[in-house]
């Protein structure tokens, strides 16, 4: 139940100056600048790209700030900041083929074409603190380039696979069909695939972590290998109207993931690897993963699997998946709920008003008087 | 456009510099900060879906002697989207070597960019070697 009440205007004013001051933290330390954090803090930036669904490093590193680093804060400010925006198109569908790419790991292939490139990774450090970081260095780090550069069109593994028959094939649906986009119409189920890549990509990194990992534990039977794991920047293309004809607008940083699994076959389908997909802007290794596994446990259905958990269940994964609703709902319950309380307050009271008149009605017909009445 | 859509705003002005301003243009769409919403494929070869969407500008022009300029870039840069269309339109038009080299010169630092992130990239690319028994 709704009710408007006035007042609090002036501490509300008060807390957007606190919450500025706090963000600001200690002024004898320098501000952190948006560029500085687009910059430094790029896997933190592709979080909230992803999860606010908005490509935009210098916005994201902005609501970084403004959200003193609160990634679901952020992902909120930059879905708001969405909403402002004119759609002005779709692009082409990226080519993830055409990537060059940084990092690009097989675990089912050792000697693959193009071979595997460690790229950038925390992988093989050895997750000890660098107290060298916590001062500032004059001398930038810099990484020695090889003599050859790496092939610009690499082999995606799962497509090797896919020469021998032996992996389930990845072509569009006759026609070749727009895709659903639920940032326009009501999601129904059971939810296509094009449905759940969307809600999957701009799921919460955590949430997404949490079913993959659900899956792997047995708790979806599914035995995944990572077939392939790149990273990179593909050119976005776009087909403005008044031209006809598609423009290169420019390079996004994406990070791909495509999961092996094994399948053994049912009725219909002969026994064969199925994939999961992952795809995430940025450098979001994790993300694309978790995204993969869970996308494959989701396709159970067009497998003739029984959804028999969590992950599997597209209902359950799209409805809780997505972090600004989540934080929404769940936060909202710090709001004002003066009136509702209020109602639950009288119900309990006159229940237990109602139980003991009953208790005490039902001693008198038995014969027994109460204690005070004696 | 490609090489202008991927150029900074200062690589642009320095050209504009050198051209001594903007030529003369009738703005035809101002420039516009919007969304393209970015699309792939399931699988990389399969069913289209809605990844997300990412920034955009545009803004068309048009010269003094017809020749239209278009821009369309990933980002917010405004100010940048139109001399990107400025840019676009003279490219057509005039055959000002000196445009058409910097133009060059801007495509090929770029290429060089890219190459260069390859060869880092390269330098992280593992070489097995097989471990052997030594009685055999």
């Amino acid at each position: 139940m709704y009710v408007a009440v006035k007042g609090g205007e002036a501490a509300i004013l008060a807390t957007h100056d606190l919450v500025a001051e706090m963000r600001r933290g200690d002024t004898s330390v320098p501000e952190v600048s948006t560029a500085q954090i687009r910059e430094q803090m790029s896997l933190a930036v592709a979080r909230v790209m992803n999860e606010g669904s908005l490509a935009d490093a210098d916005l994201a590193a902005l609501a970084l700030k403004q959200a003193q680093g609160d990634a679901i804060e952020a992902a909120f400010l930059m879905r708001a900041y969405r909403t402002t925006l004119p759609r002005l198109g779709s692009s082409q569908p990226l080519d993830t083929a055409a990537m060059a790419i940084r990092r690009r790991v097989s675990a089912t292939y050792k000697d693959l074409p193009g071979g595997q490139v460690l790229g950038p990774t925390y992988d093989y450090t050895h997750r000890l603190f660098d107290f060298g970081l916590t001062g500032t260095s004059d001398a930038p780090p810099s990484a020695m380039p090889s003599d050859v550069a790496l092939d610009t069109r690499m082999p995606r593994v799962p497509d090797i696979l896919g020469a021998e028959g032996l992996m389930e094939p990845e072509t569009p649906p006759e026609g070749d069909p727009r895709p659903f986009d639920l940032t326009r119409d009501p999601v129904e189920f059971p939810a296509d695939r094009d449905v759940r890549l969307q809600a999957l990509a701009r799921g919460d990194e955590g949430f997404l972590l949490g079913l993959a990992y659900s899956v792997q534990r047995g708790f979806g039977g599914n035995h995944p290998f990572a077939g392939e794991i790149r990273m990179g920047e593909v050119p976005v293309e776009f087909v403005p109207e008044e031209l006809g004809f598609a423009v290169d607008i420019g390079d996004l940083t994406v990070t791909e993931c495509q999961m092996v699994n094994q399948f053994k076959g049912s009725k219909h389908v002969a026994p064969q690897f199925t994939r999961g997909y992952g795809l995430a802007f940025g450098h979001a290794e994790r993300k694309a993963m978790s995204m993969s596994i869970v996308d494959r446990a989701l396709k159970g259905r067009e497998l003739g699997e029984a959804a028999s958990y969590p992950a599997q269940q597209d209902e359950f994964v799209l409805y809780h998946s997505d972090n600004v609703e989540a934080a929404g709902f769940v936060e909202h319950l710090k709001l004002p709920h003066y009136v509702d309380f209020q109602g639950e307050l009288e119900l309990i009271r006159r229940l237990r008003r109602e139980l003991e008149e009953r208790i005490a009605r039902e001693a008198v017909e038995s014969g027994v008087l109460p204690k005070a009445a004696e | 456009m490609a090489v202008l859509a991927r150029a900074r705003k200062t690589e642009l002005d320095e050209i504009v510099a050198r051209l001594g301003g903007l030529p003369d243009h009738v703005v035809l769409k101002p420039a516009e900060t919007g969304t393209v919403m970015v699309e792939a494929r399931a699988g990389g070869t399969g069913r289209r879906f809605n990844m997300g969407e990412a920034t955009m500008t545009r803004c068309v022009v048009r010269l003094a002697d017809g020749t239209m300029g278009f821009a369309y870039a990933l980002g917010t840069d405004r100010p940048k989207a139109l001399v990107s269309a400025v840019l676009d339109a003279l490219l057509q038009s005039s055959s000002d070597a000196g445009l058409h080299d910097d133009i060059a010169a801007l495509a090929r630092a770029q290429t060089e960019a890219r190459q260069l992130a390859l060869r880092k990239a390269a330098a992280t690319k593992v070489d097995f070697f097989t471990l052997v028994r030594g009685h055999d």
